[in-house]
């Protein structure tokens, strides 16, 4: 697309925006005045739902508050010992109610690939859709009950690789996850408290496609998240992720991280995470470095 | 029968009496469980300090001006720095009326009601008050959305 046509594109975007949406909201979105609280709306995770770095989180991605519609736009870089994983999306959150979610992921097999027949530098990619849905409570604000937030997504994944992939092991290069979470804010203690059960087929998160010889029926795993706010700027904190291991020739390991998160702005938050992430295809013990750079309002 | 109708009339009153006093009485407000909070944030002449920054803030910030801009800004922050002494477990006694019905003259929406503790976190980091004890003022403050978001 040429440079007049994408401008009048961007022109014909943002009056429709403009036309479409009520005043009031409108006026919601001018930069920096954003609703909901620093932080308050999660991070991207890995799959380009909103929440922390492995694992989705009950908050709806964005600033947005009730009366709001938010966006959200991420690049995550895992560097492991023999792979490299990039990661990409944007999500919209509406009305904090519901989010909707795109992100592309490009699994750099680098030598292992040479090794396996595939050629070096084989990428293995997925596209995923995902979808949020808040069904209870507030994390945030409702810090006289128990009560967490509870939110039901889904994850629509699409593997590019299928025939690779089934070559594996896998029955299909197409799954869907499901998942429900809880999220509560622990505010007077400085402390948020993530779980998540999915049920799920994926492979290395659906990288080596869904079911396998082992195993092709949903499983439920489940993923924990617990943070801990140093400052208005700053979180610490750690997560994990259980995983199913269907395919006989590429044994499966939970993952774990430790990361840090850094909001300079409300438009801007940096994760830096370091994870353990066990076997993946013929390397064990794969340790990665995690960057994540998210822009949001 | 005249005695019956005494003790009715005296019932009544009572009855009477017992609706309305809660309505005169001033609202009491969860406190924290910790009792060194108030110290830090400087008692009373502290929380003075970061109410004066809290006003200057909320006029500075389109979100939140409109709702103070017209309001006796002593007589608000007078009433803030007694709340907040008293959810701090410190030797004051909030006197205005309650959350509800004090919010209810204006349109107030959740994006000001996180703006307004926004503000405050500014003023309260600007006073030096600890995160986590800004966090637990904040953990008795945030439920009253309840009361104070009306749209």
């Amino acid at each position: 697309m040429n440079r007049s046509l994408l401008r009048i594109f961007a022109i014909a975007c943002t009056s429709s925006i403009w036309l479409t949406l009520p005043a009031g909201l409108v006026h919601a979105q001018s930069p920096g005045y954003s609703g909901k609280l620093l932080l308050t709306g999660g991070v991207t995770q890995l799959e380009g739902s909103a929440g922390g770095g492995l694992t989705p989180w009950a908050v709806i991605g964005g600033y947005s508050t009730r009366d709001q519609i938010g966006a959200n736009a991420f690049l995550t870089n895992v560097r492991a010992d023999d792979y490299e994983l990039h990661s990409g999306g944007v999500l919209i959150g509406l009305f904090d109610r519901a989010e909707i979610s795109f992100a592309r992921q490009d699994f750099d097999t680098k030598a292992v690939g040479g090794v396996l027949g595939l050629g070096t530098g084989f990428k293995f990619k997925q596209d995923i859709i995902g979808l949020k849905v808040r069904l209870a409570g507030d994390a945030v604000l409702d810090q006289d009950s128990w009560m967490p937030q509870i939110a039901l997504g889904l994850q629509h994944k699409k593997n590019k690789q299928g025939a690779v992939v089934r070559a594996l092991g896998a029955k299909d290069d197409t799954g869907t996850d499901v998942y429900l979470s809880a999220t509560k804010l622990l505010l007077d203690k400085s402390l948020l408290l993530n779980g998540t059960l999915r049920a799920t087929k994926a492979n290395q998160i659906g990288i080596l496609g869904f079911g396998g010889d082992k195993s092709d029926q949903y499983k439920t795993q489940f993923e924990g998240s617990i943070a801990w706010l140093v400052n208005r700027q700053l979180a610490v904190g750690v997560e994990w992720r259980t995983k199913p291991d269907n395919l006989g020739i590429a044994k499966e390991e939970d993952w774990y991280d430790i990361f840090i998160v850094w909001a300079p702005t409300k438009n801007v938050s940096v994760v830096l995470a370091y994870a353990q992430l066990g076997n993946i295809v013929i390397k064990d013990n794969q340790k990665a470095t995690y960057l994540s750079v998210q822009i949001g309002f | 029968m005249q005695r019956i109708f005494a003790i009715a009339m005296a019932a009544a009153s009572l009855a009477i009496g017992i609706l309305l006093v809660p309505e005169a009485r001033a609202q009491t407000f969860k406190q924290v469980d910790d009792p060194a909070a108030f110290q830090a944030f400087g008692e009373k002449p502290g929380l003075v300090r970061i109410m004066d920054d809290l006003m200057i803030n909320l006029l500075a910030d389109p979100r939140t001006k409109s709702h103070f801009e017209n309001s006796d800004k002593r007589r608000v922050k007078e009433q803030l720095v007694d709340q907040f002494c008293e959810i701090l477990r410190g030797p004051c006694k909030y006197g205005g009326a309650d959350m509800k019905k004090i919010h209810s003259g204006s349109e107030i929406n959740r994006e000001a009601f996180f703006a307004l503790v926004e503000s405050l976190q500014k003023a309260m980091d600007k006073h030096g008050v600890p995160f986590s004890a800004q966090n637990k003022l904040l953990a008795i403050l945030a439920p009253m959305h309840r009361d104070i978001v009306n749209q």
